[in-house]
């Protein structure tokens, strides 16, 4: 469906053909699989938990088990209570999970089941065995995008687990859905500013191990509940996404930390590109008190130093983008740095904030000639690429359709990476991100260029 | 052994030839919580139609199951591609409450004028029938003012298991059936069900039917058009391969058309030649068929079988585990397995029926385990406890091998080269080969990796 702008798409009906988004209860099972010992619950169909499992697994390249409450024809009749418990003891008996994230979908959604009432009742039965916490998430997949999902489940998993106040001096992380090389970068960041942190969710190990010794029913890794407990104690919280940072109060995970536990809040864009990323640093020095270390005043001077060698080779030069609004948002900052006009800012997405923030980041994007599309479906996305002939085509695997119509290179990044090995250890985060994301756009374009020649030159 | 526990109500759906008596539940919807590798119904509609070329396939509901069906296997097609594209009615909030038949209406009639297909497909999931959507009388009125068919298919992920979806697949092609002219069909005609050119196995297995003087009317569905469909009355037999998914077409058709069938599989040197004699021997009034038939095969095998006999040399002995989707498969491989001088330690199948399992059991050496509908775990725990040295599988199961350090061949919608035919045997070969025999395995810890400190010392 094509919205150019912010025009609400209801006023007339249209397929969505080749989507940019996935279903809301994806996004919820990816942040459930970042807390240690969790099991994500579908509460809904088989094909549900499977599909989704199969769509992670076709990018992680890992083990990733989601339960599945597997409706029938009766329970959909009368009611999920029974399926819950049965798979909730089931995943208990199987598992011996230290974490139960629960996800409806639009089919458990759309009949009404009480999903709070199901696990209330499970804990009251079940009041003599020692239960792991059960976080539940609202996901019909008829409302948002799987970026709702995977918020709303870190929203989730704090609300379930967080109970006390307090005044501890560790800063909570909510890095939103980056890479799990990105969650490495970030842990060693902020360790690296002397903190102790508690980062929510990791799926850094859980979704990028190493080979077994033995079998693991839960791989290894993530967010420990008790340290989840603790952020109600932080000193503060950091959290990515100026598009996130635009929902309703109380409706991010660390605004509900600031709002009932009173931890102050960072709402910071994702650091993509050096000025993103210092804001971040900023607040990080803010946090500890202490100044940036040396590694990484070196890393942002090896970064200029690498944008002022490139530059020729990108100034001027045209992008369309894609993705979830606030990695869009990111991108085109980035980009916006280093003289990449993202001529196209396309997202499944459509919460009404992203020409805000496309123009909070990159400026006047009339004048610019920037094209943004909200709610956008990669048909839309191919019509405007001919028309616009970007040199680049920046995004996930789902954009090549696009890329190899128009014949343009595609530079991989975010989420889902399913025609390259390698797309959890891309880095787009810090000024390493920023970095790794510069040598391959620059190199993508002196790749088609020396193709593209008769000459086939052996220097730039 | 390992730790991993099995679920009790898990326990009468495994069974380990030579230990007790044969006995093997199936065909029951899976246990909640079990984490069961199956799809569901929508998966079953979706997997037999997906390759119709020059339909449009929509799929009535929110976007979850377009999204994860976009271009999701090969299905290769030899000419237009309109399958490929992922067609939704993503359906919103306000559709759900105040029901979604007009998007659908709208929607229908503009992906028809702007694709001009042959035929519409119409998949409803989970939630369409609970909204009180009335999908066939969308699709009749549609159909009505585009004139070209539009099938509804009712694949409602939760009402029934994966194989119900085969039913609703099988009966949106049986409603196409039967509309095509069929006075140019040979006497000597087959139709082609249950291939769906994955990697391009369908053009491979056209091609020696007719390379023994059959036609090949239509396939269902692989590199499959509209057009053909229509004709595929006018054939002398139904050669159904993936039997699980395909056999009730065939059955309708013989009730309606009185075209008779025969199951078959192309995978491995016995089933492929097997699946064109047995089509030769339902023409005897054309003895040269059967010559022809008798010469390509020899023909086949003989090019084949010096590098199997190559890839055999580093194979011997190794073990294998065999999860798939339907149980005919999983017969094949075995057989094939076995031509690489390869044993098989697990057999199972998602959708396999008793008839299935007992055949299973026939076919397995003493010690194999044989389940249905297993779940991550309790395939570990047999990978691990029989020492699998190969997986083979779809993309579900290639992590759970990967993780512990066993090889893996992809026989399911993600592989890319064609392992039907004779050639497909090789590049099965080849395939298990390649990753068996690949160095890598001694860094995994689980399979022999040193542990000890690597210890250099000056000079």
């Amino acid at each position: 469906m094509l919205t150019t702008s912010e025009t609400p798409t209801e006023e007339r009906y249209a397929a969505t053909r080749n989507a940019c988004k996935l279903c809301t209860p994806l996004g919820a099972c990816l942040a459930f699989k970042g807390i240690r010992g969790a099991i994500p619950l579908l509460h809904g169909s088989q094909g549900c938990s499977t599909y989704i499992r199969r769509y992670l697994i076709s990018h992680f390249k890992e083990p990733v088990d989601i339960a599945c409450s597997n409706f029938a024809e009766q329970t959909a009749i009368f009611g999920g209570g029974l399926n819950m418990k049965v798979a909730l003891e089931n995943i208990n008996t199987q598992y011996a999970p230290e974490f139960i994230g629960v996800a409806t979908t639009c089919l458990s959604e759309t009949i009404g089941d009480d999903v709070p009432m199901f696990l209330k009742d499970f804990r009251t039965t079940h009041a003599d065995e020692d239960l792991p916490p059960l976080a539940h998430v609202s996901t019909p997949s008829y409302s948002g995008t799987h970026i709702d999902g995977f918020h709303g489940a870190v929203r989730a998993a704090v609300a379930a687990v967080v109970r006390e106040k307090g005044t501890g001096d560790h800063v909570n992380l909510l890095p939103g859905m980056v890479s799990p090389a990105d969650l490495r970068h970030l842990k060693r960041i902020v360790s690296d500013f002397g903190l102790f942190f508690v980062m929510l969710p990791d799926y850094s190990e859980t979704l990028d191990g190493a080979p077994w010794w033995e079998y693991h029913r839960i791989p290894e890794g993530g967010t420990p509940v008790d340290a989840i407990a603790r952020m109600g104690s932080a000193a503060a919280s950091i959290e990515f996404g100026r598009i996130l940072a635009e929902t309703d109060a109380g409706d991010s995970a660390g605004m509900l930390l600031r709002k009932d536990f009173d931890v102050p809040l960072y709402r910071l864009g994702l650091p993509m590109g050096v000025g993103e990323t210092d804001r971040f640093f900023a607040a990080l020095e803010a946090v500890s008190g202490r100044p940036t270390p040396e590694k990484y005043v070196k890393e942002r001077g090896r970064l200029i130093d690498a944008y002022v060698d490139g530059h020729k080779y990108v100034s001027g030069v045209t992008a369309a983008i894609y993705g979830e609004e606030d990695l869009v948002v990111g991108l085109a900052a980035f980009l916006g740095e280093i003289g990449i006009t993202p001529v196209l800012c396309a997202s499944g997405g459509k919460s009404g904030h992203l020409k805000q923030k496309i123009t909070e980041v990159v400026g006047d994007i009339d004048k610019k000639n920037i094209q943004i599309l909200s709610g956008a479906d990669f048909i839309d996305i191919a019509d405007i690429a001919e028309d616009l002939k970007p040199d680049l085509i920046i995004g996930h695997s789902k954009g090549y359709s696009v890329a190899r119509k128009i014949d343009t290179p595609l530079v991989r990044v975010g989420f889902p990476i399913h025609d390259r090995v390698g797309g959890g250890r891309l880095h787009h985060l810090g000024y390493r991100g920023a970095q790794e994301l510069f040598d391959r756009i620059v190199n993508a374009l002196l790749e088609k260029r020396q193709a593209d020649s008769g000459l086939g030159y052996s220097y730039m | 052994m390992t730790s991993i526990p099995i679920l009790k109500e898990r326990e009468s759906q495994i069974w380990q030839k030579g230990e007790t008596p044969f006995s093997i539940t199936c065909d029951k919807h899976s246990l909640a919580g079990a984490i069961s590798q199956r799809a569901c119904v929508f998966c079953g509609s979706r997997v037999v139609l997906y390759p119709i070329a020059d339909a449009v396939h929509l799929v009535h509901g929110p976007i979850g199951c377009a999204a994860y069906t976009w271009d999701i296997r090969g299905a290769l097609s030899s000419g237009p591609e309109l399958h490929r594209l992922s067609f939704s009615t993503d359906l919103q909030e306000r559709d759900v409450i105040f029901g979604g038949e007009k998007k659908l209406a709208a929607v229908l009639g503009e992906l028809i004028d702007r694709h001009r297909p042959k035929a519409a497909f119409v998949y409803s999931t989970c939630i369409v029938g609970i909204i009180g959507d009335d999908v066939a009388a969308v699709c009749r009125k549609v159909e009505r003012e585009k004139g070209i068919p539009v099938l509804p298919v009712h694949s409602e992920g939760f009402k029934g298991t994966k194989k119900d979806g085969y039913k609703a697949a099988c009966d949106a092609l049986f409603r196409i059936i039967g509309t095509g002219p069929i006075n140019d069909i040979s006497p000597q005609s087959i139709n082609i069900l249950g291939e769906f050119n994955i990697g391009g196995e369908a053009w491979i297995i056209r091609k020696y039917y007719e390379r023994m003087g059959v036609q090949v009317v239509s396939v269902m569905t692989g590199d499959g058009r509209v057009d053909e469909i229509r004709r595929a009355h006018g054939a002398a037999l139904n050669v159904v391969q993936c039997s699980g998914s395909m056999t009730q077409l065939a059955q309708m058709m013989e009730e309606k058309y009185g075209i008779p069938h025969i199951r078959v599989s192309y995978f491995g040197i016995e089933d492929m030649s097997k699946a064109l004699y047995d089509v030769a021997e339902r023409f005897p009034d054309n003895p040269e068929i059967m010559a022809r038939t008798r010469e390509m095969v020899r023909e086949e095998i003989a090019a084949i079988r010096p590098e199997l006999a190559e890839f055999r040399k580093d194979l011997e002995g190794k073990k294998a585990a065999i999860y798939v989707g339907g149980a005919f498969k999983a017969f094949s491989l075995i057989k094939a397995l076995r031509h690489l001088g390869m044993r098989v330690i697990l057999a199972g199948s998602q959708t396999g029926n008793d008839e299935d399992y007992e055949m299973l059991r026939d076919l397995c050496d003493d010690g194999t385990v044989i389940v249905d509908d297993a779940n991550p775990l309790e395939l570990s725990k047999y990978i691990i406890e029989k020492d699998a040295d190969l997986v083979i599988g779809g993309v579900k199961e290639r992590p759970i091998a990967y993780k512990m350090g066993v090889g893996f061949c992809d026989h399911n919608h993600e592989r890319k080269i064609p392992l039907a035919g004779y050639v497909g045997m090789r590049n099965f070969a080849e395939e298990v080969h390649r990753s068996v025999s690949s160095p890598v395995w001694r860094f995994a810890p689980r399979r022999g990796a040193k542990l000890e400190k690597t210890e250099v010392t000056p000079c």
